[in-house]
């Protein structure tokens, strides 16, 4: 990795002679700038024909960097060919981007056209693109994908110089990553000589990122000034447990008063919408506040965004909705709300102020709980050390490549060695061996099934020279609707009435099972807005204003992520450290020095588990501080050992940071419960039928093309063509539970919702060394995981039957019906018809 | 395994919890929407579905035949997911089908999906059957007799349970009328509070979500 910190030699050599040439030097002299050194070193990159990996924090005129090259060859040679492809995760980020580019090359008069291409695109400038293409395209993986999976792909790309990919950082090791790296690879044989450039903030694992990128160098800007974080406590008692952060409202809306603009960062949809209305309860001067996520309607989000830019607003609550991308400007203090899970995540949120390099950003953080308090310091010691975290991007998806693949016979006839060669110089593919190549192909050809049923249906057929070829003109079509890898759970739009009417402004989306819960009258928070729910119409929540009561809160499905394993080192290094405990607020430490006093305090390498009666219950708190994923995994599997050792498990709770399970029996024997094969037979019984699998099997049959979310016909259709994935996931588990698609789908559930990695990890790290604290009541530290009992709600997964019956049983005591007596006891036989 | 009994026009009926409803007292057993060979009519589609519905479907029944020993099975209409299903039926399916449609009367309700008589299976074919104070036919008819047993719509019900909700197939009925959840491996579900099904029951009635075990039985307010 070249380091740029000072302008290196061949920089200085650069601006010496002069190469910054006409019109563009006279051009970065009429703005005021002069070219940075990383900008100078991208430009001698392109002349040696490398590919490079910048980094950079943001405000560093990366974008420019990126694209200064470009601008240069073309202004040189003028081409009508297209020049430069751009490819960004956000298609708003491709938008803006594209309106800072065309500023220069008009300014300068330069001969190129620069054009957006996304989903949003209308037909006739898609079909306009093709015919007259742009010098300079912008788009986003999955409409690469599209472009890519057209007959006339070669010719459209055949003349591409360079390829540059934004925000690299966000897109390595995620499923929109593995379609960009495939894309991509097709696109170094569509255009031999193709230049690859990677744009990434700064990462964990650079090395990681300029493979992705496929770079001969890395280009590393220095970080500008380090940020300023402090932290920020509520007035009053300290929280034990909680994470929304409300009781801090009156200081947030304080510092919001006395300062310019503000975003206010949470990390749930529905911390969001609570956040808001608490703001809003005290905002007395009625400042000019908004609100920012995922689900609310996207025009919704532009006008924030707009209001944002103008600098009509003074404060945005929002949830990861604005971490990344567009530089919105004239953002003067961050307020971190809640813990902030990882230093790099951190580090990001806190960039989005003050987005100039030479100046400080300012952030504050807000702990909700106790333990966030230590959260809080520990990543601000982070920050201050640099320790990034993240890990490495794992390898490629096998139902991204499955997509691939299929695009791939789109656009022409393939051979499948070839297609291999292929998408191994792909780096998220490279290590992929043949046989999961070959069975993802034959996947792709036929389903890939024991049986061979669909000899006649199949997607792709094999002629005399060994050639794979594409059945029909409607499987093209079909695989082009469905391009992606961006799958949502099922979601219905909120649909605001008015009076009488029946019409009404959408506010956004909603997940389908929370509509299931809601009964007509039901109260809930959305949008900033307390609605009174009215009824499910036409995949719509139709609602009005004015709710009253105890209202409920949208909660997302994977709306919160967890701590990560740098950031839990740091916490367990501040609970080690006595010595340090000055550091922490008084009420902190006193707590933590109560701990030391009547049990110990969790190591840094091995693991603390304390067990004590309360209440006719046995508790066992394990201090694992692997998130709170991987604990609901391990609380699963713990409880299901308990089962069988007798201990009577009553059930569990996980946070981020420990894991309680409560049990009717003393837990004994306790390394006995946390050995390793632990994630043997129990990890694959239970995962069987979780939930959470079933889940990672829909995206993968998504993704895959397995199950199509959109049919040539449109909505219409759509019910008649769709079949529940858990119904397919059942039936191929028991009858070839081999299959690629369940291949990976496991792969995907091990990093990630089930996260076995971390526990395998764990469980290896503390073998012989678990402490076990036998109390006779509860320890300080175990407080907050006891206090959270109830408010989290554990989904286990074979237990559906179980949440059934008490519901039944408390409508039945409700309404004072007896339980039905045929649930009581088994029927009596009838001759004839008698269960044997 | 447990059977919940309920009481329509003067008889005692049995609902299973695997989803087929029995009535002893005539030895006779229902079981609606089989949708057999909805894998390969996907697969004509370009949806290369696993292609064991049909396996996994017979190997269901089949187990209930053994473990009720009918007389009499009616399958209550769309036993096949379209007209030619049955022609595409694996030899070995086909077997086992028969075996099953020789050990007993063996009645097929036509229904939307297969209008028409399954080609080259055994068993009778009738757009409704009737016996005792029971219609059987796949689609209700609205103002219908007391004593109608049907199935087409494919409910299922969401109840809200601690912190969560979950989503089952399950039998609907009033005093007038049951209808029966689909049975087919690949089958899905409509919620019970649609229009469609809930103007059905225009004074309520009640819903058995199936269970491993047993059934959950909960109320449903009147439909609109």
């Amino acid at each position: 990795m070249t380091g740029v910190t000072g302008p290196p030699p061949s920089c200085l050599s650069y601006v010496m002679s002069g190469t910054l040439q006409e019109p563009f030097a006279a051009w970065f002299a009429a703005q005021g700038w002069a070219p940075r050194p990383h900008q100078l070193a991208m430009l001698d990159a392109a002349r040696a024909g490398e590919s490079v990996l910048l980094i950079a924090p943001t405000g560093g005129g990366k974008t420019l960097a990126g694209f200064l090259p470009s601008l240069v060859a073309l202004h040189a040679a003028p081409s009508e060919r297209l020049h430069t492809l751009y490819v960004s995760p956000l298609k708003a980020l491709a938008t803006d981007i594209a309106r800072n580019l065309t500023r220069p090359v008009e300014d300068m008069r330069l001969p190129i056209r620069i054009e957006t291409r996304t989903g949003d695109t209308p037909a006739n400038r898609r079909a306009r693109q093709k015919l007259v293409p742009p010098q300079i395209l912008l788009t986003t993986p999955e409409s690469l994908a599209v472009l890519l999976s057209s007959p006339d792909a070669p010719e459209f790309f055949g003349g591409l110089a360079c390829v540059v990919m934004d925000e690299v950082h966000a897109l390595a090791g995620t499923k929109r990553g593995d379609q960009l790296a495939l894309g991509v690879s097709r696109l170094r044989r569509l255009a031999p000589g193709l230049r690859c450039v990677g744009l990434s903030a700064t990462v964990a694992h650079p090395d990681a990122i300029a493979a992705f990128v496929g770079a001969d160098r890395t280009i590393a800007v220095a970080d500008g000034a380090p940020p300023t974080i402090s932290m920020m406590l509520p007035d009053g008692e300290l929280s034990w447990a909680g994470h929304m952060g409300l009781e801090a409202a009156p200081q947030i809306m304080a510092r919001i008063a006395d300062s310019g603009m503000t975003i206010v960062f949470v990390n749930t949809r529905a911390q969001a919408e609570l956040m808001f209305q608490a703001l809003w309860k005290i905002n007395d001067s009625t400042l000019p506040i908004a609100l920012h996520h995922g689900s609310l309607e996207i025009e919704q989000r532009r006008k924030v965004e707009a209001a944002m830019s103008a600098g009509r607003l003074r404060a945005v609550v929002a949830t990861s909705s604005l971490d990344l991308g567009i530089d919105w400007g004239g953002v003067d203090q961050v307020i971190q709300v809640g813990a902030p899970k990882g230093v790099s995540r951190l580090l990001q949120r806190v960039g989005r102020s003050n987005h100039r390099m030479d100046e400080a950003s300012r952030a504050i953080l807000v702990p909700a709980n106790r333990f966030e308090v230590l959260e809080c310091e520990a990543a601000i010691m982070g920050v201050a050390a640099r320790e990034l975290d993240g890990d490495p991007p794992r390898p490629g998806g096998l139902d991204v490549l499955a997509q691939h693949i299929l695009g791939l016979a789109c656009s022409a006839p393939i051979l499948p060695d070839e297609v291999y060669a292929e998408i191994t110089t792909a780096a998220p593919y490279a290590d992929l061996p043949r046989k999961d190549f070959d069975d993802v192909l034959a996947y792709v050809e036929h389903g890939g099934y024991a049986l061979t049923a669909y000899e006649q249906w199949r997607k792709l057929f094999r002629d005399s020279e060994g050639r794979l070829h594409v059945r029909s003109a409607r499987i093209a079509a079909q695989y082009r609707m469905n391009i992606g890898t961006i799958v949502e759970a099922p979601l219905l739009k909120v649909r605001l009435l008015s009076g009488k009417s029946r019409i009404g402004p959408v506010l956004g989306e909603l997940e389908e099972y929370f509509a299931g819960l809601l009964s007509p009258g039901d109260t809930f928070m959305f949008a900033g807005r307390l609605l009174k729910f009215v009824r499910i119409h036409e995949m719509a929540v139709e609602c009005q204003e004015g709710g009253t009561g105890d209202p409920k809160v949208p909660a997302y499905e994977g709306g919160r992520m967890p701590l990560t394993t740098n950031l839990a080192d740091g916490v367990r290094g501040l609970l080690q450290n006595a010595g340090r405990y000055d550091v922490l607020p008084e009420r902190v430490a006193e707590w933590l020095q109560m701990q030391r006093n009547v049990s110990r305090m969790p190591g840094r390498n091995d693991l603390l588990v304390e067990t004590f009666p309360r209440d006719d219950r046995w508790y066992m708190v394990a201090y694992c501080f692997e998130g709170r994923n991987a604990h609901q995994t391990l609380g699963m599997l713990i409880t299901k050992r308990m089962e069988r050792f007798g201990m009577a498990p009553l059930g569990f709770v996980a946070t981020d940071y420990v894991l309680g399970i409560w049990s009717a029996r003393q837990p004994h024997d306790i390394a006995r419960l946390f050995e390793e094969d632990l994630l043997g037979d129990d990890l694959e019984s239970w995962l069987a039928d979780s939930s959470m699998l079933k889940r990672t099997f829909r995206n993968v049959a998504v993704i895959a093309g397995l199950i199509q979310r959109n049919h040539p016909g449109g909505e219409k259709t759509r019910k008649a063509v769709t079949v529940n994935s858990d119904l397919i996931y059942n039936v191929l588990r028991q009858h070839q539970p081999d299959h690629i698609l369940l291949r990976a789908t496991r792969a995907d559930a091990a990093s990630g919702l089930i996260d076995a990695g971390r526990i395998a990890g764990m469980l290896a790290r503390v073998k012989g060394r678990i402490v076990h604290m036998v109390l006779s009541r509860v320890s300080p530290l175990a407080v907050p995981v006891l206090l959270e009992i109830g408010r989290e709600s554990v989904r286990s997964d074979d237990n559906e039957d179980a949440l059934l019956a008490e519901a039944e049983a408390i409508i039945a005591e409700a309404t004072d019906r007896d339980t039905p007596a045929w649930a009581q006891q088994e029927m009596p036989l009838y001759a004839g018809v008698s269960p044997t | 395994m447990t059977a919940a009994p309920i009481h329509i026009a003067g008889e005692r009926l049995m609902l299973d919890p695997q989803g087929v409803l029995v009535w002893p007292a005539a030895g006779l057993l229902v079981v609606s929407d089989l949708h057999l060979e909805k894998g390969t009519a996907f697969a004509r589609r370009g949806m290369l579905l696993p292609p064991f519905d049909t396996q996994a479907t017979l190997d269901r029944l089949h187990g209930l035949l053994r473990r009720w020993r009918p007389k009499i099975v009616v399958a209550l209409g769309d036993s096949f997911h379209d007209r030619e299903g049955a022609e595409r039926l694996p030899a070995n399916e086909r077997e086992r089908l028969d075996d099953m449609t020789e050990g007993c009367r063996f009645i097929w309700v036509l229904g939307n999906h297969d209008p028409t008589a399954p080609a080259g299976v055994g068993g009778e074919a009738v757009a409704e059957f009737e016996a005792g104070p029971f219609k059987f036919r796949h689609e209700a008819v609205p103002n219908a007799a007391p004593g109608e047993i049907v199935g087409h719509h494919h409910p299922k019900a969401l109840v809200p349970t601690r912190g969560s909700s979950v989503s089952r197939p399950c039998f609907v009925s009033d005093a007038r009328r049951v209808m029966m959840p689909a049975f087919g491996a690949y089958t899905g579900g409509l919620d019970v509070r649609d229009p469609a099904i809930a103007r059905l029951f225009p004074r309520g009635g009640r819903v058995f979500l199936l269970g491993k075990d047993r059934l959950f039985s909960f109320a449903m307010g009147p439909g609109r």
